[in-house]
């Protein structure tokens, strides 16, 4: 579903991305872990289409970036630690207004729908900024999966949560996630990474440093892993 | 919440025609724009404070006879509309800078120009607004009649062609941290012309001189709208694009 070649990134004389080669396969749910500074957020805009790569090849779902940059958008949905929302809107006009942005003609139930599933049915005609950052969250998801998208990219979701707005998070991204989604998300928060993905890749220096599946972490625990992969 | 959302039925997402849907883009954006100005009222209140106190320092400052207050009056007017102009284009950008939503516009799979397009009509519909409040303000204390349909004609030419460019450099400017000042940096050496025409052909409006004498400064006008939105049409993309 995703296969990002020898991808490098430069801002300037300052190299963030160093050649990273990864790929995801359909319905797998990658959790990209690293330090601040490790690229991880930059790595993810360019999978966006946000970022334009200076070097290498990424293709999602079988469309090459930049050139596809549209067809990979129609198929992607991206949450960010910014809620992507307009304050001065209703829950439901800002689904409706991304709804239109993607051409999405039957809304009325579709926004019910997803309303529904992260919980706020009963804010949808609240404005967005009389909302919690917990429930912003649930309703940027909302958002972000309103088209259906077969690629969710979740940048540090978790940032500025607190535990009841955590763990109903983990609720909602696992719903999306068990619809067969395949699924990017960018943390420095181990424990609940390591309670929903499938893959775990830790980005070091600009570099994938190490990669395991939940399979082959059995051995070990998470947290060694990502030491060990940081230390390596 | 979520055992409803587990069972959530397979969402068939239909999708319009990608031909129709330049259009419907343009109007989802100026709906948004409109719709959330609409409850906060802070960039059009801003943008007409403003204007209200330009003309007003100016009417107090320049102390003149009715008949220099005349020949003024197009200058003051256009330095008025650009000023507050800026206000509001700085904070239209700004609102989707803030919250990220600029992103959220820019993931969406549709041509970029039509985002464009959208926040240029948003935009001067919002200048347009202020315009219609100061121009009855500003006959009462300047005793000119400004309601000459020649004049609100030149207005509307000027008005499209500082916000086309506007727009354009805004959506550069709000990348950068001095969004704030960079953004009448950048703007007013090229709106430069716009605005020459603009009050060129004002003050022959105003001092009722013959159409054949309006004609070039009117025809400028025109060109330069034309041009900036063709070049913003085309530019803009990569303006965005990080």
């Amino acid at each position: 579903m995703i296969i990002v070649k020898k991808l490098v990134k430069r801002f300037g004389l300052k190299t963030v991305l160093r050649g990273v080669d990864f790929e995801v396969q359909p319905g797998e749910f990658v959790a990209l872990l690293g330090p601040n500074g490790a690229g991880k957020t930059t790595f993810l805009r360019i999978l966006a289409s946000l970022s334009r790569p200076t070097l290498g090849e990424v293709n999602i779902a079988g469309y090459k970036l930049p050139n596809q940059a549209s067809q990979v958008r129609s198929r992607l949905g991206v949450v960010s630690h910014l809620p992507l929302l307009y304050g001065d809107l209703t829950a439901e006009e800002n689904l409706r207004f991304y709804g239109r942005m993607y051409g999405i003609t039957a809304l009325d139930a579709l926004i019910t729908e997803v309303l529904e599933m992260v919980g706020l049915e009963a804010r949808r005609h609240d404005l967005v900024r009389t909302f919690s950052r917990g429930m912003q969250q649930r309703l940027t998801i909302g958002r972000a999966v309103l088209h259906d998208p077969d690629v969710v990219l979740f940048d540090e979701p978790y940032t500025g949560l607190d535990q009841d707005a955590s763990s109903m998070l983990d609720e909602v991204l696992k719903t999306v996630a068990a619809k067969g989604r395949t699924v990017v998300m960018t943390s420095h928060d181990l424990v609940h990474a390591e309670d929903l993905a499938t893959r775990f890749d830790i980005l070091s220096h600009g570099v994938i440093a190490a990669s395991a599946s939940r399979k082959e972490l059995k051995r070990t625990n998470l947290l060694s892993f990502y030491k060990q992969a940081l230390a390596a | 919440m979520v055992n409803k959302a587990t069972e959530m039925k397979s969402m068939t997402v239909e999708h319009a025609k990608p031909a129709s849907n330049f259009i419907k883009v343009v109007a989802a954006v100026v709906w948004k724009d409109l719709r959330a100005e609409l409850r906060s009222r802070e960039l059009f209140s801003a943008m007409l404070v403003f204007s209200l106190l330009i003309i007003l320092i100016f009417n107090f400052a320049l102390e003149l006879d009715i008949k220099t207050r005349q020949s003024v009056t197009a200058g003051v007017l256009w330095a008025t509309f650009a000023f507050a102009g800026t206000l509001g284009l700085n904070r239209s950008m700004a609102i989707e800078k803030d919250r990220g939503c600029l992103d959220g516009l820019l993931l969406a799979p549709v041509d970029r120009s039509a985002i464009y397009f959208g926040k240029v009509i948003s935009n001067l519909a919002f200048m347009l607004m202020v315009e219609i409040i100061v121009l009855p303000i500003y006959s009462v204390l300047y005793t000119v009649n400004l309601f000459q349909p020649g004049l609100l004609l030149v207005i509307l030419l000027g008005s499209i062609g500082y916000v086309a460019v506007g727009t354009l450099l805004s959506a550069m400017s709000v990348q950068t941290r001095t969004r704030d000042i960079l953004l009448p940096i950048l703007l007013f050496p090229v709106v430069i012309p716009v605005l020459l025409a603009a009050v060129k052909a004002s003050n022959g409006f105003l001092a009722g001189a013959e159409l054949a004498d309006i004609l070039l400064p009117i025809n400028l006008l025109i060109a330069y709208d034309i041009i900036f939105i063709a070049v913003a049409f085309m530019v803009f993309d990569n303006v965005v694009e990080e």
